[in-house]
Parts: C-alpha cells; sequence; structure tokens
C-alpha cells in the first residue's frame, strides 16, 4: 500500500516509469523502502562475514599481536611474507602435500562420478538407477567427523575389516595412522563420501541430450563404444569444463576439515597441506602475521586460477562460468 | 529433451501423457538399438553392487555395535555385525544427561535457531533482488555474485567474528553462516520465475510490497524454501568447523565436537561424562557407535525429504546461478 501512495500523486493510472524523469535518489530510497528493509540483514551479514574480513588481511603486513589489535600492532612490511621464499621447512611440507593432494585430486576423484555417471545412466529400470543414486548421494551429507569415524570404525586397527580378518586368521593391517597412505585414505574417503552427488550434475546432463543423436550412430553402425565416444563424451563436454575451471578455483583447498581431523594420528609431515599450516600456525600457534600472509596468497591464488580458467574457457568457445 | 524436466525424482505427477510416452519409446527404441552385451552388464551389475554395500555395510555394523549386548562386544574384539539381543545401555547411559546430551540439545537449539534465521533472511534477500528496478537492485545482486568467488579467508574471518565479540557464544556457530550467497540465487531464481501477472493483480489490489511477499512470494514457492532449509539445518547439525575454531568452551560443544573428541580422538568416557542412569558402564566401542549413530539420524530422517527434490534445487542454482 505505501509503496503504491508514495509514487501516485502525478500520474494514477500505471504510466510506464521510463517515460517519467527519473526520480531524485532519496524518492527512490523512500519508494522501495520496504524492498530495501526486507534486504537489509541479509546484505549486513554478507558484508559484515565475506567483505568486511577482508580488510582483516592488513595483519598479513604486520607483528600481530592479538591483545593489541590491529590498529596497536606494528607494521613490518613484506616480512611475513618472507616465510614463502626463504625456504621454511614447514611451509614448503605444507605447500608439497597441497600440490600433491591437488594433483590426486585431479586425476583420481575428478573423473569418477563422471564413470559412475554412465554406468548409472545405462541401467534400464528407472527404480533400479534411482535406488542406485539414493544409497550413493547418502554420504554426502553427513559431516567430516562421521565420515571420518565411520572409517576409522571400519579400517582402523581394531575396526570392523581388521576385526574380520583377526577372526579368521589373516594378517591384518591398520590404514587410519599410517603416514604412507594418508593420500590414499584421504582419496578414498572423499570419493565414498561425494562420488554420488558429484554424479547427479552429470546424471541431469546425460538424461538432455538428444536420443536421436544414438539412434543416428548406430544406424551409421557405430558400436556402444563409439557411440559413448562421439555421443555422449561431447555432450558433457560442457558441463565437464565447468565445473573443472570451479574446482580449479579451489585447487589450493584440498579438504581441510577431514586433514585436521586425522592430523593427529599420522603427524604433521604426512598431514599439514597449506589449510591446515594456517590454523595451527595463527590460530593454535600464534604466528598471526605469518598464516595470514599464507592465507592472503593462496586466496589470491584461488581467485587468479578462477579468473584465468574462465578466460582460458572462453577462448576455447566454451561458456564458462560467467560473461564479464 | 524432455526427461530432465518431465520426471527426474518422480515429482511432476501433472507431467502430460503423449510427452512422456514419447520419452518411454525413446528409451525403448535406444535400448533396442544398442543392448548391452552380457559381460558389460555384468560387470557393471557388480560394481554398482560394491558401490551401494561400500556404503551401507558400514552403518549396518555401526547401528548393530551400538545395540549388541556389552560381553558380545568385549568377545568378538570391539565390533559386532550381528547382535545377539537388543541392548539399550549405551543409549541410555549417554542420554541421561552428561556430555552427550548437552551437546544434543545444543545442536538441535542450533540446527533449528540456525534454519529459521537462514530461510528468513535468505528468502527476504532473495525476494529483494528479485524484485527488479528498485534502488541498489543492481549492485546489491553484484555483492552477492562476487561473494561466491572468494572466501575471505580463515584469519580474517576469525578476527572477524571475535571483533564482533561472538567467540565463545552460541551465536558464532550460527551467524557467521546465516546467508549462504548460493542459496540466495537459488531462491531468488525462483521468485524471478513466478508468472507477473500475479504480482501485478496483487499491486492492483492494493497490496503492499510486504505483504505481496508474504502472501504471494513465500507461500508459491515453499517447495524451494523447504529445500533450501533442509540444506541450511543439514549444514548446521553438521557444524564441526565453527565450532572448532570459536567455542573454546567444552561445556558449550555441540554434537560434532563431541564426536570428535570421544570417537575419532578415542577419549575415554568417565562416569563424569556419562549420565546417572548406568550401573555398570558399557564398552566403550558401544558408547563410540551409539553417539556416532544419534549424530547420524536426524540425517537419515530428513533424507528422505531432501533427497525428493534436490536434484531439482542442484540444477537450478547450477544452471542458472
Amino acid at each position: 500500500m505505501a509503496v503504491t501512495d508514495m509514487q501516485s500523486p502525478p500520474t494514477t493510472a500505471s504510466p510506464p516509469p521510463a517515460r517519467r524523469p527519473r526520480p531524485s535518489l532519496l524518492r527512490r530510497i523512500l519508494r522501495d523502502r520496504t524492498v530495501l528493509l526486507l534486504a537489509l540483514p541479509g546484505m549486513v551479514l554478507l558484508i559484515g562475514f565475506q567483505y568486511f574480513p577482508l580488510l582483516g588481511n592488513v595483519i598479513a603486513f604486520q607483528d600481530f599481536q592479538p591483545y593489541l589489535g590491529t590498529d596497536e600492532s606494528l607494521w613490518n612490511g613484506l616480512d611475513n611474507f618472507r616465510i614463502l621464499v626463504t625456504g621454511d621447512p614447514a611451509f614448503l611440507n605444507a605447500l608439497r602435500n597441497t600440490l600433491v593432494l591437488t594433483l590426486i585430486q585431479s586425476v583420481m576423484i575428478f573423473p569418477v562420478p563422471i564413470v559412475l555417471a554412465l554406468m548409472v545412466n545405462s541401467l534400464m529400470s528407472e527404480k533400479l538407477r534411482q535406488g542406485v543414486m539414493s544409497v550413493l548421494y547418502l554420504p554426502h551429507f553427513l559431516s567430516w567427523v562421521i565420515v571420518v569415524a565411520v572409517f576409522q570404525q571400519m579400517l582402523g586397527g581394531s575396526g570392523m575389516v581388521n576385526n574380520l580378518l583377526r577372526s579368521n586368521g589373516l594378517p591384518t593391517f591398520d590404514v587410519i595412522g599410517n603416514a604412507d597412505l594418508f593420500k590414499v585414505l584421504l582419496t578414498s574417503q572423499v570419493i565414498w563420501k561425494d562420488t554420488g552427488w558429484a554424479a547427479i550434475l552429470f546424471i541431469a546432463v546425460l538424461a538432455g541430450i538428444d536420443k536421436s543423436l544414438y539412434e543416428a550412430a548406430a544406424v551409421d553402425g557405430a558400436s556402444r563404444f563409439q557411440q559413448t565416444l562421439n555421443v555422449t563424451l561431447p555432450g558433457l563436454r560442457p558441463i565437464v569444463i565447468l565445473l573443472f575451471i570451479l574446482q580449479l578455483g579451489n585447487s589450493l583447498s584440498v579438504g581441510f576439515e577431514q586433514i585436521i581431523l586425522q592430523q593427529q594420528a599420522v603427524g604433521i609431515d604426512a598431514s599439514e597441506v597449506l589449510d591446515t599450516y594456517v590454523f595451527n600456525e595463527g590460530i593454535a600457534g600464534g604466528q598471526w602475521g605469518t598464516a595470514a600472509a599464507v592465507g592472503l596468497v593462496k586466496s589470491v591464488i584461488g581467485l587468479i586460477l578462477v579468473l584465468a580458467a574462465n578466460k582460458i574457457a572462453h577462448a576455447m568457445g566454451e561458456e564458462g562460468v560467467y560473461r564479464a | 529433451m524432455s526427461t530432465t524436466t518431465q520426471n527426474p525424482q518422480g515429482t511432476a505427477p501433472g507431467a502430460s501423457g503423449p510427452e512422456l510416452s514419447t520419452a518411454a519409446d525413446a528409451r525403448r527404441r535406444r535400448a533396442n538399438l544398442n543392448a548391452a552385451g552380457p559381460v558389460e552388464k555384468s560387470t557393471k551389475t557388480i560394481v554398482l553392487v560394491i558401490a551401494c554395500a561400500l556404503v551401507i555395510v558400514p552403518f549396518i555394523g555401526i547401528v548393530a555395535t551400538s545395540i549388541a549386548p556389552a560381553d558380545q562386544v568385549t568377545n568378538s574384539g570391539g565390533f559386532v555385525l550381528f547382535p545377539r539381543e537388543i541392548d539399550l545401555t549405551a543409549y541410555r547411559s549417554i542420554l541421561s544427561g552428561g556430555v552427550v546430551s548437552r551437546a544434543l540439545l545444543v545442536s538441535i537449539g542450533i540446527t533449528a535457531v540456525g534454519t529459521f534465521l537462514s530461510l528468513l533472511i535468505t528468502a527476504m534477500l532473495a525476494w529483494a533482488l528479485s524484485r527488479r528496478g528498485t534502488v541498489a537492485n543492481r549492485p546489491m545482486l553484484l555483492l552477492v555474485l562476487f561473494s561466491l568467488l572468494f572466501s575471505p579467508g580463515l584469519i580474517p574471518t576469525y578476527l572477524a567474528v571475535r571483533q564482533f565479540g561472538l567467540i565463545d557464544t552460541y551465536w558464532s556457530l550460527i551467524i557467521p553462516t546465516v546467508v549462504s550467497g548460493f542459496n540466495v540465487i537459488v531462491v531468488r531464481s525462483f521468485f524471478v520465475s513466478l508468472p507477473d501477472e500475479i504480482l501485478d493483480a496483487a499491486k492492483v489490489d492494493g497490496a503492499s510490497e510486504w505483504q505481496i511477499f508474504r502472501r504471494i512470494g513465500i507461500p508459491l514457492s515453499r517447495a524451494a524454501l523447504a529445500v533450501i532449509g533442509l540444506f541450511y539445518g543439514v549444514n548446521y547439525w553438521n557444524a564441526f568447523f565453527n565450532a572448532l575454531l570459536y567455542i573454546n568452551d567444552a561445556a558449550k560443544w555441540p554434537l560434532q565436537m563431541v564426536l570428535r573428541t570421544y570417537v575419532v580422538n578415542g577419549a575415554q568416557m568417565g562416569t563424569s561424562e556419562l549420565g546417572t542412569a548406568v550401573e555398570a558402564a558399557p564398552p566403550q566401542e558401544t558408547i563410540q557407535m551409539a553417539i556416532l549413530v544419534i549424530s547420524i539420524v536426524p540425517i537419515l530422517i530428513v533424507y528422505p525429504f531432501l533427497q525428493r527434490h534436490f536434484s531439482k534445487g542442484v540444477l537450478t542454482g547450477a544452471v542458472k546461478g
């Protein structure tokens, strides 16, 4: 009611607004005040917890002392960043583990949902398809704490698998707590948790591929394998590229909760990654400035990777994530 | 091809008959054209069966151990797949006061309050952003979109939360994650797709912006909001990282922190951590499994509702966001 009242005095009968001279800013604010009020809490929170913290990055250039705060802590220029180039062993170790995990995740984890989607998609019965997927989605909704706990209960020294082996007189093996197998463990956990979920998109896209393409290919004498190669995979291409770009932006984030939960068991050497380094060094270790510097560099690299990947995608004639 | 929009999860009962039958025809034709060979078929079956078993079997083991009688658990080395009888001592002892009961209450409270606030604020912001032509619409939309591209970083976020005085409060588990830009975009796209005629009609009838939002926007988007609400709820229930960062006081721990301490890290639960209703404490394994089950059950309860809708929700987010 109030809204219509505000704008109605000069013309009563729904005039095209573009024709009139633009009302002043204050007038427009008054006119749209309900909309602005609706947006207010959300915008305040978004600015407060997404944009305002960006200012906190200044401590990357400070010798930050929590009890002094950002205003009083002394500036130390690029001192905190020196760690990035001086070959600090703890940092290098974290960097190395991160890069290895990034590589593993792109090579080992990325294709799994696609393969799963292809398999599920080729199941004939709709019921069966839904049943299989219902089961495989489920782990996505469990927290990392639960997933890690489940893995421990299954594969740990006194877990179900070893129990079974022991009672049959077979040798046991402890995957949990074995530093050499840590990356394998992380990979299998990610696959267990998120493959089904990641496959949703691919399945939806597969369902949208024009079936007449398959018929045409079959008429031309293409085998099933050739059909997959020439019809299915090209159909999946745009979504694969899109997801790959999105993942690239996160490529230096290789699973923070998952790793921090399991660090105790395998030690820092095998498990430290950039995110856990920032946490352990900064919040737990009190080296705020250094941790913030590492975090800042990581965020900037992530952002650059997204922007670059998007550009590359455009150059390749793909949609990419957004058009700028 | 209409299969995606028609009937992904069987949620479109009003779908038109002829459309469906062509889809079915197409599938049948395709089936005839490339019937799978026996090798391919059996490999596929075996792989999918194993995949499903890898998800289901651990849960069966966990539930079975949590309800097995103490002596059976001890004799079998801490793990039971087929309980001899049902014994709920572990549940009774952790639910009768003590650390787990308190954490359970905290988690329930956080999830309830957080989900309500998240839904309300997300819907309000999404509605405002869906009203094109209003003041500052475009800049606000850009702020939301741009927030999807970066994260401010661990240390700065922690400092902000501290600056706002939220450390060691329950609010620290809610407020920082109350609005997700992604969910705002998803809900907004639902609001944008509402037919203009209805909104115009309401306006002509003299409804205020607020009334249009309450009486038309919200009711027509109930399904979408339900899904988003479930997503938010699952997130609050699962939130572990924020608790790790912001809650130093163990008395305020949510369930996930308790789960980490007593199950993942394997800390022993003594009589002081357990409730009062126990004569003889059940074995640690049983207690651990019971805690695990309690933290999974809420997810299993909402899962069927989630599952019915999410592929649609995710698609909307991915395609339009």
